[in-house]
C-alpha cells in the first residue's frame, strides 16, 4: 500500500478497496520501525490518528467523505497543531503545545486528511540540511551519512522512506525545494500570498510560503486545491479564485517557451546536475516546448540580499520568545534582563542565534540604510529580472541544487557553504514567484531535482508541467534501498 | 537671561472602536486581568495582525477635523524592543509614512488672541499591556487586556510657548475627539494621555535647545505643573552655565518633580522597519469622502454658531461648546423654553454647571433633564417663582423632588405678585421699625436695602423683588 501515491491511494479509499484504518496502521509501523534512524518525525500520534482514520472509514461508508478522507499524511512541526506539541524544530518550544490549528491543517483536516505526526526540521526553519534541529538531524533515506535537505528535511524524510504518502512543508528561501530535490520527491513552494500563513511560525514573514512534498506533481495539485486559497486572518494572503489544480495536469506542452537563465550554470554546480537538467529539457523538447537561454542579470545578488532580508524579519518574528508567557524559561531568573538573556540563550541554537545578531545588525541605526535599505533595493532588481525574463518565456527552468545530498556535518562549520546551497531557490523567494522541484535522475546514485519556476498564480502550468514529464519519466517512482 | 519655552506634545488617544486594532477581541476598560486578550494580543507563535478599518476611519475623521493631508498609502512599521508587557517583542506603529500628517488647530489666548498650532502627524499604533509592580511578592504581574488597543498618537510641532498654552492645546484635541467620537477622552483610565518635549532657548535665538521627553503625563493640571516645574529645572541648569541632555524624564506627581528615566545614550535603538505582515495601507478618495459626510459639527464651527445665533459671548459660547454633549443640552434647554438664550445659558453654566461640579457628575447624567430644567427657566420667567428661590427648586428638582411645579406647589414658593398683599406686609415691617423709618427720611438712603431686606424675609422671599422695590420707594416717602 506504502508504495502507492496520494492520489492512488485517495482514489482507494474512496472505491472502499481499503480502509484508512488498515492504511493508517501500515504507516505507523513503519515509522515505528524506520524513525529511530532517520528521526524524520518528532511527535507521532498514534491513538488519536488512529481513532481520526476510523472516523474517516465512518464518513468514506456513509459516502460524505472530503477529497482526502482518510489519508494520512504529515505536517512540519512549524504548523500549530490544536492540543499537539509544535516545537518548530527548537529548544525554545520543545514544552509548547498550540492552543489552535494553523489554517492550513485545518483545511488539510476538513478535506478529510488523517494526521500521522509531526515532522522534524531545521530549528525555526532556519538551516539546508536538518542539521540544526534541537530533535538532531534527520538522516537522508538514500544514504543515511547524508542530509536530507532542509529545512523541511523530516517532511522529505519521511516520504522519501514511505512513512508518509505525503507532508506540508514550508519555504523561505528553499526549504521545501531542496530536500524534496535531495530525496528524490516532489515539492511545490507556492506564490507568496496563495496559501494562509496563519499558524505557520514565521521565520521571515515576507519570504514564508507553505506548500507540500509529495511523490507526484498530480499529488501536489490534489493537495494545493485543498490548501490554497484566501483567509482573512492573513492580511499578505490573496483573494483569487483557486482553479482545480488537478484538471489540467494534461494541458498540452505544445509550444510551451521554457527559459532557462545562463547564470544557474556556474562554476559552482555539479556536472553531474548540468547533465541532468539538459536531460530533462530535451524530454520538454520532445513533448514540444521551445527552450531558450534566458538571463537573470542580478542573479548573483539573491544569496546576499536573501542573507539581510531573512534575518532582519527573523530577528524581530523572534523576539516574541522571551520566556514570559510560553517556551523556554530560564531557572530561577534573578530579573529581568536575566530571564530574557538566560532563557533566549538557553533555548535557541546557534543558527538561529547567528541570524538573530545578524538581523539585529542589519536594521540597527547606522546600517539599516547600506543593509536593510539595500536589500529592498536589490530585492527589487530581482525581481524585476524575472519578470523581465517572462515577457518572453512561460516557465524558467534549471537545477534546484547545485549539488546531491551533501554528507552529514560537511557543511555545519562553514554558515556561507551552507548558503550556497540554496543558491537557485532563494532567488525565487525574494521575488515572491511558485518554484517547484520534480525529481530528474541520480548523480552518484543520490537523486537530483529540476526547478520549475512560474510566474505568479501560475501553479496550474508548473504542475501540467511536472506532471508530463513524470509521464514520460520514472524517476519519482524510484524508492530508496532498504525502504521498499 | 531672559528665556523662551519651547513645547511641543505628544498626545495618546485610545480610539473608540469595539475590538482591538490587529485583533477581535473587545477593547472595554477594566476587565480581570487577561481576560480580553486573545492569542493575537499574547503574542502567540504564527498568528498574524489584521488591520481594524473602523481604526482607519477614526485616524480619516481626526485628519479631516484638523484640515491635515490623508495619506492614500501609508506603511506600518514595526518598533522593536523588549518588554513583558509588549507580548510580540515589537510595537506596530506608523514611523516613515502616518496615515495623517500637516494638519492643525486654533487655540485662544489668554489675552483672547488667537494661535495657530500646527500638528505635525498622527498615526496609528496598538497599546501595549500593562505591568503591575504592587501587590505581588517578588515578581511582576503583566496585564495584557489593554495590548492592541488603538492609539491615536498626535504630535503637534513646537509651537507651543507656555504650560498654559500646551494645557489650552491639550485640551483643545480633548474637545475634539470627544466630538468627533472616537475617543472617550477618559484621562483616569488612561484613553487620552500625554509627552511633553520641553527645551528652552534664549529669547530671540532661533536654534531649539536641547529637549527633555516629560512622559506619561494624565491629567491637564499635571501636563502643566510638569512642564513648569522642567522649565524651572532647565532655566536653573542653563543660569549656572550648565547644559540641559537629551532624555526622557518622568513626572512624579506626589513630589511635583521630573526624573531622569534614561538618557540619550541608554535609548533603545527601535530598529523600525515595515512590518511584512501588513499590507501597506491604501485609502481611497471615497473612503475619505465617506468619511467627511460622517463629520459632526466641530467645536470651532458650533462656537461660532452659538454667539451668532443666541448672542452670547465668545467665553460662554466657547464653554457651552466645550463638549457635544453640554452643547446639546443646552440647545435642548433653548429650545424646551421657546427662546431666551442668555437666561438658559446662565443657568446651564451657573447652577447646573455648579451642581454636576459638586457631585462629579457628567452631562449626560444629569438628574436634572435638559426639559426639567427648561421647565423651571420657564417658571421664573413667568413670576411663578423668584430667581432666588428658583435656585432652592433647582437643588430639589437635583435631589428627586419631582418637577419644577411640584416643587413649587409642595414647598409653597410662589411668588407673591399682588400688590396689596405686598403693600401690607411693607406696612407691617414699617411699623416694626419705625427707627429706622425716621432715619430713612431724614437722609439716610442706605437703609432703603435694609427695607428691601425686612420684606422679603417677611414674605419668606416670596414677594416678587421688583414689585417690593417699587412699592417700597412709593411707601417709605410717606
Amino acid at each position: 500500500m506504502y508504495t502507492h501515491t496520494l492520489t492512488e491511494l485517495a482514489r482507494a479509499l474512496k472505491a472502499r478497496k481499503i480502509s484508512s484504518e488498515e492504511l493508517t496502521c501500515t504507516y505507523l509501523a513503519r515509522i515505528e520501525r524506520f524513525n529511530p534512524e532517520l528521526n524524520a518525525f518528532v511527535t507521532v500520534l498514534r491513538e488519536p490518528t488512529l481513532a481520526e482514520a476510523r472516523a474517516a472509514d465512518a464518513r468514506l461508508a456513509k459516502g460524505d467523505a472530503g477529497a482526502l478522507a482518510g489519508v494520512p499524511i504529515a505536517h512540519k512541526d512549524i504548523f500549530c497543531t490544536a492540543g499537539v506539541k509544535t516545537s518548530c524544530g527548537s529548544k525554545m518550544l520543545d514544552n509548547f503545545v498550540a492552543p489552535y490549528d494553523a489554517h492550513i491543517v485545518t483545511r488539510l483536516k476538513q478535506a478529510g486528511s488523517v494526521l500521522l505526526g509531526k515532522t522534524n526540521m531545521d530549528e525555526f526553519a532556519m538551516g539546508s540540511s536538518n542539521e540544526t534541529s534541537y530533535y538532531g538531524p534527520v538522516k537522508n533515506p538514500w544514504d543515511r551519512t547524508r542530509v536530507p535537505g532542509g529545512s523541511s528535511g523530516g517532511s522529505a524524510a519521511a516520504v522519501a522512506a514511505r512513512l508518509a504518502p505525503a507532508a506540508t512543508g514550508t519555504d523561505t528561501g528553499g526549504s521545501i525545494r531542496q530536500p524534496a530535490a535531495l530525496t528524490g520527491l516532489t515539492g511545490i513552494k507556492p506564490t507568496y500570498g496563495r496559501v494562509s500563513r496563519y499558524g505557520m511560525i514565521a521565520f521571515a514573514s515576507s519570504l514564508d510560503q507553505a506548500g507540500v512534498i509529495t511523490y507526484t506533481a498530480e499529488d501536489a495539485a490534489l493537495l494545493l486545491n485543498v490548501i490554497a486559497g484566501f483567509d482573512a486572518r492573513d492580511s499578505t494572503s490573496m483573494d483569487r479564485p483557486v482553479p482545480d489544480y488537478t484538471a489540467t495536469l494534461q494541458q498540452p506542452l505544445k509550444g510551451l517557451r521554457i527559459g532557462v537563465p545562463a547564470e544557474f550554470f556556474d562554476a559552482g554546480l555539479d556536472a553531474g546536475v548540468g547533465q541532468a537538467v539538459q536531460a530533462a529539457l530535451s524530454i520538454y523538447k520532445k513533448l514540444g516546448a521551445r527552450v531558450q537561454e534566458i538571463s537573470l542579470p542580478n542573479f548573483s545578488l539573491s544569496v546576499p540580499t536573501y542573507y539581510v532580508v531573512a534575518p532582519a524579519e527573523a530577528s524581530s518574528n523572534l523576539s516574541r520568545f522571551d520566556g514570559v508567557r510560553y517556551g523556554h524559561r530560564c531557572e530561577s531568573p534573578v530579573d529581568l534582563m536575566d530571564l530574557y538573556t538566560r532563557s533566549r540563550g538557553e533555548g535557541f541554537g546557534a543558527e538561529v542565534k547567528r541570524r538573530i545578531m545578524t538581523g539585529t545588525y542589519v536594521l540597527s541605526a547606522g546600517y539599516y540604510d547600506a543593509y536593510y535599505l539595500k536589500a529592498q533595493k536589490t530585492r527589487a532588481l530581482i525581481r524585476r529580472d524575472f519578470l523581465e525574463a517572462f515577457r518572453s518565456v512561460d516557465l524558467i527552468m534549471g537545477p534546484t541544487t547545485p549539488t546531491p545530498a551533501f554528507k552529514l556535518g560537511e557543511k555545519t562549520e562553514d554558515p556561507v557553504t551552507m548558503y550556497l546551497n540554496d543558491i537557485y531557490a532563494n532567488g525565487v523567494n525574494l521575488a515572491g514567484l511558485p518554484g517547484l522541484s520534480v525529481p530528474m535522475g541520480f548523480v552518484d546514485g543520490l537523486p537530483v531535482g529540476l526547478q520549475i519556476i512560474g510566474n505568479y498564480f501560475d501553479e496550474a502550468r508548473m504542475l501540467a508541467a511536472a506532471h508530463q514529464y513524470q509521464r514520460e519519466t520514472d524517476w519519482h517512482r524510484h524508492i530508496p534501498k532498504g525502504f521498499e | 537671561m531672559e528665556w523662551e519655552t519651547v513645547i511641543g506634545l505628544e498626545i495618546h488617544t485610545q480610539l473608540l472602536t469595539r475590538s482591538k486594532i490587529f485583533s477581535g477581541a473587545a477593547t472595554a476598560f477594566g476587565a480581570p486581568p487577561n481576560t480580553q486578550a486573545c492569542l493575537v494580543d499574547l503574542g502567540y507563535p504564527g498568528v498574524l495582525p489584521v488591520l481594524n478599518q473602523e481604526a482607519v476611519r477614526m485616524a480619516v475623521k481626526f485628519g479631516l477635523a484638523i484640515g491635515a493631508t490623508i495619506a492614500p498609502r501609508s506603511v506600518f512599521a514595526r518598533k522593536n524592543y523588549f518588554y513583558p508587557d509588549l507580548p510580540k517583542g515589537y510595537q506596530i506603529s506608523q514611523y516613515e509614512l502616518p496615515v495623517v500628517s500637516r494638519g492643525s488647530v486654533e487655540i485662544e489666548l489668554e489675552d483672547g488672541a488667537s494661535k495657530r498650532i500646527g500638528i505635525t502627524r498622527a498615526h496609528l499604533e496598538e497599546d501595549a499591556g500593562k505591568s503591575l509592580h504592587e501587590g505581588f511578592a517578588g515578581v511582576s504581574g503583566i496585564d495584557l487586556n489593554r495590548a492592541g488597543t488603538p492609539l491615536l498618537e498626535i504630535v503637534s510641532e513646537p509651537d507651543l510657548r507656555s504650560a498654559r498654552e500646551a494645557v489650552t492645546y491639550m485640551k483643545k484635541i480633548h474637545t475634539l475627539v470627544r466630538y468627533l467620537g472616537i475617543c472617550d477622552g477618559n484621562m483616569q483610565e488612561g484613553s487620552f494621555r500625554c509627552d511633553a518635549n520641553v527645551s528652552l532657548r534664549r529669547k530671540g535665538e532661533v536654534k531649539f535647545g536641547t529637549r527633555a521627553e516629560l512622559k506619561n503625563i494624565n491629567s491637564f493640571h499635571f501636563v502643566e505643573k510638569a512642564i513648569n516645574y522642567e522649565i524651572g529645572r532647565q532655566a536653573e541648569l542653563l543660569e549656572s552655565g550648565g547644559k540641559v541632555v537629551q532624555e526622557t524624564r518622568l513626572y512624579d506627581s506626589k513630589k511635583n518633580e521630573t526624573r531622569s528615566m534614561r538618557n540619550k545614550e541608554e535609548a533603545n535603538d527601535y530598529r523600525y522597519f515595515p512590518d511584512p505582515d501588513l499590507l501597506p495601507l491604501e485609502i481611497a478618495p471615497q473612503l475619505i469622502e465617506a468619511v467627511r459626510n460622517t463629520l459632526p459639527e466641530l467645536p470651532d464651527a458650533k462656537r461660532q454658531r452659538f454667539a451668532e445665533r443666541y448672542g452670547l459671548s465668545g467665553y460662554d459660547a466657547g464653554l457651552l461648546t466645550a463638549s457635544r454633549e453640554l452643547a446639546d443640552y443646552y440647545e435642548a434647554v433653548v429650545e424646551a423654553v421657546g427662546g431666551e438664550p442668555k437666561a438658559c445659558a446662565n443657568w446651564v453654566m451657573g447652577e447646573l454647571a455648579a451642581a454636576l461640579n459638586r457631585d462629579n457628575q457628567d452631562i449626560t447624567a444629569s438628574p436634572v433633564s435638559a426639559a426639567a430644567l427648561a421647565g423651571l427657566i420657564k417658571r421664573v420667567l413667568d413670576n411663578t417663582v423668584s430667581g432666588k428661590l428658583a435656585k432652592e427648586v433647582f437643588e430639589a428638582m437635583w435631589a428627586g423632588e419631582g418637577d419644577a411645579d411640584a416643587v413649587i406647589a409642595k414647598r409653597g414658593l410662589t411668588q407673591i405678585t399682588d400688590s396689596s398683599a405686598i403693600e401690607k406686609v411693607i406696612e407691617e415691617v414699617m411699623v416694626a421699625n419705625a427707627e429706622q423709618l425716621a432715619a430713612y427720611r431724614a437722609g439716610k438712603d442706605k437703609l432703603f436695602a435694609f427695607f428691601v431686606g425686612q420684606v422679603m424675609k417677611a414674605s419668606k422671599g416670596k414677594a416678587n423683588p421688583q414689585q417690593v422695590n417699587e412699592l417700597l420707594l412709593k411707601k417709605l416717602k410717606g
